[in-house]
């Protein structure tokens, strides 16, 4: 049998019975009626409470802990610092993440780890905190990425020599490394422009934003075996990486994961949970973690803030003949900003010949970078549409028909090698300009914006399991996370090959002891990826079924077929047989030869890539800087919607994602250092009162290379945000924003630059 | 080190008699005391809403409570808006057909506050619903699917 990574099998004719609906998901009920357990919700017998002593300084030498106090303070079991953990280098990956959940020589942010406490109560636990006594010699820090790459810059790591730069090894540094991406000749696209547009752009770190603080309780047992349960994307990332820094084999750490009260990509990397781990060690008991929500904002990671130039030039026609970028991306005392993603993805969806991208990432005493949602991606592609949009309005061509005019066709090969096979975005700007939003005039006072975003979608390592009871009902075992309904798509697409009601599926997410490695939940890759290698199993399971009607009707193998859910004579000539259900075959053949199962694990490929465009109105007041969304529609090609509704909330999730991103959303630190809007009083995310419906246009171009030409669809939504919004705040008052968050004082001193320019809409 | 508190809470019409701290909150002590974990703590500080339950019928933030002062109150918990499947309360129904939650975990705040605001006002608008549930931080859904679950519900409601 073909591989599905060869052969998915994708039919455009076949008729869907079951994909393309929208049942109930299996984990609903459990969620309305107050019953699922998210990190925080277990209990283990005699569990203590851990407690995190956090550094208030963002840059400081730890000269010394005293713990005695804390320890001998009645009702504390166990007290630790650094010391306690194995020592891995500095500057290597292992190092790096053993120094980010407790920090070593340096706390090197607000809200750094120092030391944990493990007590019998929340009270006792808070009191010890107290009594540790940790002397710090504070010393200069820098939080800006520009300042950060300054000779006289404060510097993090005394070790650390910029990659990728010629004549760097004996300088310090906080520049991680310099990345250049070109394509054709940059000079000679500049020549043949009849318009070049250069803006500066930058942006704040924002926050992930989930509602669940991080959760997760651990149990040392007594001969050296781990359990773990937390909320997480990535099971098996942080049973590998425990792994890695405790110095322990993989396969005495069990995690399981609990339900996910919300990630976006900062739950694929651990806080509490290795703290907690050695405090259970040094306690003899389990030991639960739950962080405050001032821990969250102070502890965990924000994403990069950035500073960038993009300069661009097209054509009379629209045709763009160059693209560059020079780009500085912030990322907290360790590497991991996945900054990478930005020159591939910048301007991917265009049909670029000349590129040239610089790209630093930057080292600074703020929280380690985590994932957001397309990493690294949307906050330039706000200046990229920026940009795009000017040379339109130069040449006053329509937003659409100028991207239009530049936009990737089928089999065009990226700038990261890749050669495309259907896409969808031609077709989505084309739905977009067709849309009643684009085709009502914008109202008086209101301005409009137009954006496009690209992300790649991903595949990756994924195992899983899919098991026949003896009554013919379906069990399938996951362990990728499922961050917002991705089980009852994979239940869908079992349902789907096997031909049986979607009930009579179920999903679990397994722990790590009971499947092979699977790759961290993010990139829009899990419902794509486990889609695939359940279709598999279930074809496995499918062999299974015939090769046992044949033997009950003592006929050929290929005698039989499988349809609808039922093994069948392959024709009159086989003989006349009553056809056998799943369940049948199962009920008379289970005890005799054993369960029939499928079990798939693959480095899954053929992603297909995603788009979406935006069309966004604003209103902006006058005299108060502050905008108001009030009409949003997307469209994205999500190749094909297995459960619709849920692919809509994806959509509608990542707009107002990057509606908060786009005009509130800012880490704000004072000149200490200090982290100073840790709340969502003074972090302000959307709530429903900020913000309109969105409306969606699912545009459908299957990608063949799986079974129901699925694409992912979680990341695309944010991308184009905040460029969106920015352009309707630059149709709304004459000067297009730079900077984000285009929070109101800053949009009231572009409204008083235009006023003064004379360029002043409103 | 000062006693704990001896209280009694009344809990979706249960009695429970617990200890705790004179300054625990309302939230703590549900979830961490009588281990109803479906009330959830999402910031401790009355911003997210995620804690929302009744007290006495008033929508309240259970992490602004202080346990001791529920003493003798009526509380009600997401756990007892339903006691099975069979019996969800319209909100819970139309919630989950009309994908009104992703991750679930801003869900029974949600939903607690949703009731409130339909006893109080069966016939809300756009504009009324999303006020009323300003006080709810939801990250997954952009509202959209909760506001219709919401408007769907109150006209199942009303038709009675």
């Amino acid at each position: 049998m073909a591989s599905i990574l060869e052969e998915s099998g994708f039919d455009p004719s076949a008729e869907l019975k079951i994909v393309g609906t929208n049942p109930v998901k299996h984990d609903g009920l459990d969620k309305v009626m107050g019953r699922a357990k998210f990190g925080a919700d277990a209990f283990l017998p005699g569990m203590l409470v851990g407690k995190i002593l956090r550094s208030p300084h963002a840059h400081a030498n730890i000269k010394s802990i005293d713990t005695s106090k804390a320890e001998a303070l009645p009702g504390v079991k166990s007290v630790i610092t650094a010391a306690d953990f194995p020592e891995k280098k500095a500057g290597t990956p292992a190092g790096d993440m053993t120094r980010n959940v407790m920090a070593r020589e340096k706390a090197l942010y607000d809200g750094h780890p120092v030391a944990a406490v493990a007590a019998t109560s929340e009270k006792i636990a808070k009191q010890a905190l107290k009594l540790i006594e940790v002397d710090y010699e504070v010393l200069p820090h820098v939080i800006d990425p520009v300042e950060a790459m300054q000779p006289d810059a404060p510097i993090l790591h005394d070790y650390l020599r910029t990659k990728g730069v010629e004549g760097a090894e004996d300088k310090q540094t906080n520049v991680t490394e310099k990345m250049v991406t070109q394509l054709g000749d940059i000079d000679a696209g500049f020549e043949e422009a009849d318009i070049i547009v250069e803006r500066s752009y930058d942006s704040k770190p924002m926050h992930q934003g989930y509602i669940e603080p991080q959760g997760c309780i651990a149990d040392y047992s007594e001969d050296g075996q781990i359990e773990v349960w937390c909320c997480t994307q990535a099971p098996f990332v942080y049973r590998d990486r425990l792994s890695a820094i405790l110095d322990i084999d993989c396969n005495k750490i069990n995690v399981q994961q609990s339900e996910l009260g919300g990630g976006f990509g900062g739950k694929t990397g651990f806080y509490g949970e290795p703290l907690a781990i050695m405090l259970s060690k040094k306690a003899s008991r389990s030991v639960k973690i739950v962080l405050s929500r001032i821990e969250v904002f102070r502890g965990t990671g924000p994403v990069s803030g950035t500073s960038y130039t993009i300069k661009m030039g097209c054509k009379k026609d629209g045709t763009i003949t160059a693209a560059s970028a020079e780009m500085i991306f912030q990322s907290g005392p360790y590497a991991g900003s996945m900054y990478f993603n930005a020159p591939n993805a910048m301007f991917t969806r265009y049909d670029l010949k000349n590129v040239d991208i610089t790209a630093y990432e930057v080292l600074s005493n703020r929280q380690k970078v985590a994932s957001f949602r397309a990493p690294c991606v949307p906050q330039i592609v706000f200046g990229v549409e920026g940009v795009i949009d000017e040379m339109a309005r130069k040449i006053e061509m329509d937003p659409i028909d100028f991207r239009l005019k530049n936009a990737c066709e089928d089999g065009h090969t990226t700038i990261y090698g890749d050669t495309w096979g259907p896409i969808g975005f031609i077709e989505t700007l084309k739905k977009a300009k067709e849309c009643d939003h684009y085709k009502t005039p914008v109202k008086p006072g209101e301005g409009r914006g137009i954006s496009t975003g690209f992300w790649f979608n991903r595949g990756g390592e994924t195992a899983a399991s899919l098991n026949l009871a003896p009554d013919g009902t379906v069990t399938i075992a996951t362990g990728t996370a499922d961050v917002a309904g991705s089980r009852i798509s994979i239940s869908m697409m079992a349902a789907e090959e096997l031909g049986i009601p979607v009930d009579q599926v179920r999903v679990k997410m397994v722990d790590t002891n009971s499947l092979g490695f699977n790759r961290v939940t993010a990139g829009s890759r899990t419902t794509f990826s486990v889609g695939m290698v359940i279709v598999d199993s279930a074809r496995k399971c499918i062999a299974e079924l015939r090769k046992r009607a044949a033997e009950i009707w003592d006929v050929p193998e290929d005698g039989v077929i499988f349809e609808d859910g039922m093994c069948r004579p392959a024709s009159a000539n086989v003989g006349d047989f009553e056809p056998l259900s799943i369940a049948d075959i199962c009920k008379k053949t289970t005890m005799s030869h054993g369960a029939i199962s499928g079990h798939t694990e693959m480095n899954v490929t053929g992603a297909g890539p995603g788009f979406a465009v935006n069309i966004v109105d604003v209103k902006v007041d006058e005299n108060t800087g502050r905008t108001d969304v009030t009409r949003y529609t997307v469209v994205q090609d999500v190749g094909k919607a297995i459960h619709p509704d849920q692919v809509v909330g994806q959509i509608q999730g990542g707009a107002i994602q990057g509606v908060g991103w786009a005009l509130n959303e800012e880490y704000i630190y004072g000149e200490d250092g200090r982290l100073q809007n840790a709340g969502f009083l003074d972090y302000r995310m959307p709530v429903a009162s900020d913000v309109p419906m969105v409306d969606t246009i699912m545009v459908e171009v299957p990608n063949p290379a799986h079974p129901f030409g699925l694409r992912g669809v979680g990341e695309v939504p944010v991308v184009p945000t905040m460029a969106a919004v920015g352009n309707a705040i630059g149709d709304a008052i004459g000067i297009r924003p730079t900077s984000l968050p285009m929070s109101p004082p800053k949009v009231l001193d572009i409204i008083e630059q235009a006023k003064a320019e004379g360029v002043y809409k409103g | 080190m000062a006693k704990r508190s001896h209280i009694t809470l009344s809990v979706n019409g249960d009695e429970y008699e617990t200890l705790c701290e004179p300054d625990q909150s309302l939230v703590d002590v549900l979830r961490n005391e009588l281990e109803l974990t479906g009330t959830k703590e999402g910031c401790s500080t009355g911003d997210c809403g995620a804690c929302s339950i009744r007290l006495d019928g008033d929508l309240v933030c259970s992490c602004l409570v202080l346990a001791v002062e529920a003493e003798g109150k009526e509380i009600e918990t997401i756990e007892g808006m339903a006691t099975s499947p069979e019996e969800l309360h319209p909100l819970q129904s139309k919630f989950l057909e009309i994908n009104g939650l992703q991750c679930g975990i801003c869900t029974p705040g949600i939903l607690i506050a949703a009731k409130a605001l339909l006893e109080k006002n069966p016939d809300p608008t756009e504009t009324e619903i999303r006020f009323w549930l300003a006080g709810n931080l939801c990250r997954c859904t952009g509202y959209d699917k909760i506001i219709r679950s919401v408007q769907a519900a109150a006209e199942e409601m009303r038709k009675g």
